[in-house]
């Protein structure tokens, strides 16, 4: 599995092949979860937790946890494994780490293209973890059918990520270290926050991932709230948006390398409106 | 395509020491020569790096140990990937190893070993040699 | 000029007190032209800004030294930290080392030990006896101090997160050997927070670590008046990378948050405070090094008075060991490393060290071994008796550089303080990993310094020679695993097992609630209840904690 992720990840040929041999019945059946927020706030040890939780009714769990790469050298320390490495050994745990790899978009494409692989594989729940700032991160977040925003209390970014807009992506608040100074404080604001002007207000979960409090609750809701999905067609619709930016994801992706080395080799005048020179190329194409 | 698989890399400390200050130099060095470097942190079973390994497709484990434990812990990784159906993933190793110990460790089936005060870029070019030799992902 | 009426006073009350008490080591001390050395170089006419941010040595703030005579009345300790393999092969050595004419005694134990486990689980793998000494029941224990009289000797011992189970096996042996709790002596390390940042031999989450520490520090308290509860410890912290600013910053942070636990807790300040040790690092740079220990003197000092309102002068005294730097130690031309255990010894002794380890040239490849060790303590013994340095009190004081320096290490720490209390305290900033990122960084930046070339390692990478790597090396018998598994079947095959298991599950539901668990775990070591049972249940009841990377 481990393999067949890396081939789509490097774009190499054989990914086709092994994309078209997958499952699509338990594709469809699997839940997948995304998970974030800011970073300090507990995202790895409430994985963790979950993955815990879940183990105990013998599920196959699937994890991508997404970490940015540098952009001056494009290298990666991915170290979210840390946290849950007293699952390594558990066949039925499958991890994989992602680096962003500074693209605009196909992160998206690689990361559905494994969340598919792991699901195929018989994964029942696919969580996918990231950090909650940048474009190429919401955007993986489309994937998942049900979205948890992970907070702290003093970390002092819950203004930040109703700034960033995640706040609106998010299924269920999760406050996590319900147990420090400023829990409740933080809960009733964000309760505050999403009831204005919302008929149906985001739920709010605390939690001590730390000790693994809450985490049987916020599964139960998060196990209410796919299934009342899934009858409303909810969930059907976000899989539809999620296939269709993968879908231009990939066209992108496709598209780059040649239209990289067509403009190369055009040795296009500087001056010159770009957008126009843009749509000539598309044209001939 | 299909080199960039050849960057990712497994760096990990098996044992129980706690000194990870080589161990996460070495991890944000060859981050900041463009790899992407899965660290598992201090104190993993040798079949805890393994299956970690397996699952993120890495090209070469890096292991570091300075409690002198590595003859018993560094083969036992090589022993854990050979289990877990990787015996081609290389593995280096670094720490206070003494110099008579390097030669046994290599008949072990670890690639290199580094000792105190080797240069960075010498640890950093035996990670790309050694992820050279992988099949191309 | 008449003498300045504030050092008549000192000279009066604090100096007169201890000279009646303690005589200096001679009548006078003397120069190689018979001149005599004065104790104390002072200002004229002090001024009140000298006053208040030196005073004189064994007054608040402790700028100049913790004692009045410092060590012209005596010689700091010279402790030096040994132990490996089998109990038996380590007593033997202390024994030795006590014949040798040492009063104190600084145990070692192996990575199994340090974090819980016995020898035969599959954790130990490869690590048995390896960094030091294996215990894993009362059994072992007995055999480490047997014929080893525990009402005289000191014994310190670096274990953390068990340190209230090795604590009760040695209040244990003593008991076996005749000796009162309350005449036993010594230290154990149990600075938990320092593994979660530096060392990593932590087991249990922050807060019932934190409980286990308070458990200590009142059953101690109680039982053991005469012992050292706690090494609060930046020696690992500056291993690990971190600055000397930083070193100070998260030491004394960490000591603030475990005297404020201990004043939630209920315990008298006053009581548990003048049990508090410190431990520090010893690195090359001279003068900064020195700098740092006087200001990690004087911040403590401000800082139990003014936030804690502690007024015995023994609560504000920063009384420390000091260990030189590890990570300087070089694996090529290894006879330089006695030039730098020098000059890092010399400056933990114009610091004004309580007492110190030298380390030994061979460390960058193995265990010392014993000739290594004795060049070591001698150069202790060089900078004791040869280079005049002990024979007056804070000789480097009134150095413009040095006061700037101790001014600007205190105030940075301090700075570094206040910004982990506004972030949560201690306890979240490791959570958060903020303080573990810091000293990342710093250690990161130093090394690629030397890695690009600007700052210089002699023989690593400038004056290079081509050598012969193979200075003779101690080996741990590969054999010890076996032997210790061996052992640790029978004791298990030869006690009363229904109590153990009786015991255990006391234990468990103790650590369920609220109460003192010194007496459960006390109980569980006499029926020789291995380490591993003892700390699997308290795993099972606290969680263990993960590490955040």
């Amino acid at each position: 599995m481990g393999r067949a992720i890396s081939l789509v990840e490097n774009g190499a040929e054989s990914a086709e092949i092994i994309l078209a041999s997958l499952d699509e019945d338990l594709i469809s059946q699997a839940t997948i979860l995304g998970i974030t927020g800011p970073p300090g706030a507990g995202k790895s040890t409430l994985t963790n937790g979950i993955i815990s939780q879940l183990r105990q009714s013998r599920k196959r769990i699937g994890i991508v946890a997404v970490d940015p790469s540098s952009p001056i050298s494009g290298g990666a320390i991915l170290g979210d494994r840390i946290r849950m490495m007293q699952h390594a050994t558990d066949q039925d745990v499958v991890m994989r780490s992602m680096a962003t790899r500074g693209r605009l978009g196909g992160l998206c494409a690689t990361a559905g293209a494994a969340v598919r692989i792991m699901a195929s594989c018989g994964c029942s729940t696919i969580i996918i973890e990231t950090v909650g700032v940048g474009q190429s991160e919401m955007d993986i977040i489309s994937l998942a059918d049900i979205t948890l925003l992970v907070l702290a209390p003093g970390l002092g970014d819950d203004i930040q990520a109703m700034k960033a807009g995640l706040l609106e992506v998010a299924d269920i608040l999760v406050v996590n270290k319900a147990d420090c100074r400023g829990a409740d404080t933080l809960a009733m604001d964000l309760e505050a926050v999403t009831r204005k002007g919302s008929a149906e207000p985001t739920q709010v979960c605390m939690t001590v991932a730390t000790e693994g409090k809450g985490i049987a609750e916020l599964l139960e809701r998060i196990d209410t709230l796919d299934s009342a999905h899934r009858d409303s067609g909810e969930r059907q619709k976000r899989r539809r948006g999620a296939h269709d930016q993968e879908v231009l994801d990939w066209c992108l992706e496709i598209l780059r390398p040649t239209l990289k080395s067509e403009i190369t080799k055009r040795k296009l005048p500087l001056l010159g409106d770009p957008r126009r020179k843009a749509k000539e190329i598309l044209q001939e194409q | 395509m299909g080199t960039a698989q050849r960057n990712r890399v497994l760096i990990g400390k098996p044992g129980l020491d706690g000194h990870d200050r080589g161990a996460k130099f070495i991890a944000q060095a060859l981050r900041d020569a463009g790899f992407e470097v899965v660290y598992t942190g201090i104190r993993r079973s040798p079949e805890e790096i393994a299956a970690a390994a397996v699952q993120e497709d890495v090209a070469a484990v890096g292991l570091s140990s300075l409690s002198g434990a590595h003859m018993r812990l560094f083969p036992a990784v090589v022993e854990a990937l050979k289990k877990a159906g990787a015996p081609d993933i290389p593995v280096l190793g670094g720490g206070v190893i003494p110099e008579e110990d390097i030669v046994a460790l290599k008949e072990a089936g670890i690639v290199e070993i580094f000792t105190p005060g080797t240069p960075i870029d010498t640890i950093i070019s035996a990670y790309r040699a050694a992820c050279e030799k992988q099949p191309p992902g | 000029m008449p003498k300045h009426p504030k050092l008549t006073e000192w000279e009066e009350n604090e100096l007169a007190k201890s000279l009646n008490r303690f005589p200096e080591r001679k009548e006078k001390f003397t120069n190689h032209g018979g001149e005599e050395i004065p104790r104390l170089g002072t200002p004229e006419s002090p001024d009140d800004a000298y006053l208040e941010k030196l005073s004189f040595p064994g007054k608040y703030p402790y700028t100049r030294g913790v004692q009045p005579t410092m060590y012209r009345g005596r010689l700091w300790t010279m402790r030096q930290y040994a132990g490996f393999s089998s109990a038996a092969e380590s007593n033997k050595r202390y024994r030795f080392l006590l014949e040798q004419g040492t009063s104190g005694l600084s145990v070692a134990f192996d990575l199994p030990t340090q974090i819980g486990y016995d020898s035969d689980d599959p954790m130990s793998l490869g690590e048995v006896g390896k960094v030091g000494v294996a215990i894993d029941s009362l059994a072992d224990m007995e055999t480490l101090f047997d014929q080893i009289p525990l009402g005289k000797v000191s014994t310190s011992m670096t274990i953390n997160s068990p340190a209230a189970v090795l604590l009760a096996m040695y209040v244990a042996v003593g008991e076996k050997q005749g000796v009162a709790p309350e005449n036993i002596k010594g230290t154990i390390q149990n600075d938990v927070l320092k593994e979660y940042v530096a060392r990593g031999t932590y087991i249990f989450p922050p807060k019932p670590s934190l409980r286990l520490i308070t458990n200590i520090f009142q059953w101690c308290s109680q039982n053991t008046p005469a012992f050292n509860t706690i090494s609060i410890s930046g020696y690992h912290i500056r291993e690990a990378g971190s600055t000397a600013v930083q070193e100070v910053a998260f030491t004394l942070a960490n000591g603030c948050t475990y005297v404020q636990t201990a004043i939630d807790a209920g315990l008298e300040l006053d009581i548990f405070a003048r049990r508090l040790a410190f431990f520090f690092n010893a690195s090359s740079d001279l003068l900064e090094e020195v700098a740092k220990f006087r200001a990690a003197r004087r911040l403590w000092a401000r800082l139990m008075k003014d936030r804690f309102g502690a007024r015995d002068p023994a609560s504000l005294m920063l009384r420390f060991h000091t260990q030189t730097a590890g990570n300087t130690l070089t694996a090529q031309q290894i006879d330089n490393n006695i030039v730098r255990v020098t000059i890092q010894a010399l400056a933990a002794v114009l610091g004004g060290t309580q007492s110190l380890h030298t380390n030994s040239k061979d460390e960058a490849h193995s265990l010392p071994t014993e000739e290594s060790v004795r060049t070591a303590l001698r150069t202790q013994q060089v900078l004791a008796h040869e280079s005049g340095v002990a024979d007056t009190i804070d000789p480097l004081a009134g150095s413009y550089y040095i006061e700037s320096l101790t001014d600007k290490i205190e105030r940075e720490a301090l700075a570094l303080i206040d910004k982990i209390d506004e972030s949560g305290g201690v306890v979240k900033c490791i959570e958060d990993g903020f303080i573990q990122r810091q000293i990342e960084n710093a250690a990161y930046q130093y090394q690629m310094e030397i890695e690009r070339g600007e700052r210089i390692i002699v023989g690593v990478n400038k004056f290079q020679i081509q050598e012969d790597k193979k200075p003779p090396l101690l080996r741990v018998n590969p054999e010890v695993e076996k032997t210790q598994v061996a052992k640790l079947d029978g004791v298990k095959n030869n006690r009363n097992n229904q109590q153990v298991t009786n015991l255990l599950a006391r234990l468990e539901t103790a650590a369920q609630g609220s109460e003192n668990l010194m007496p459960y775990i006390y109980d569980c070591v006499k029926e020789y209840a291995t380490l591993g049972e003892i700390c699997n249940v308290l795993r099972k009841v606290f969680g263990e904690y993960k590490d955040r990377g």
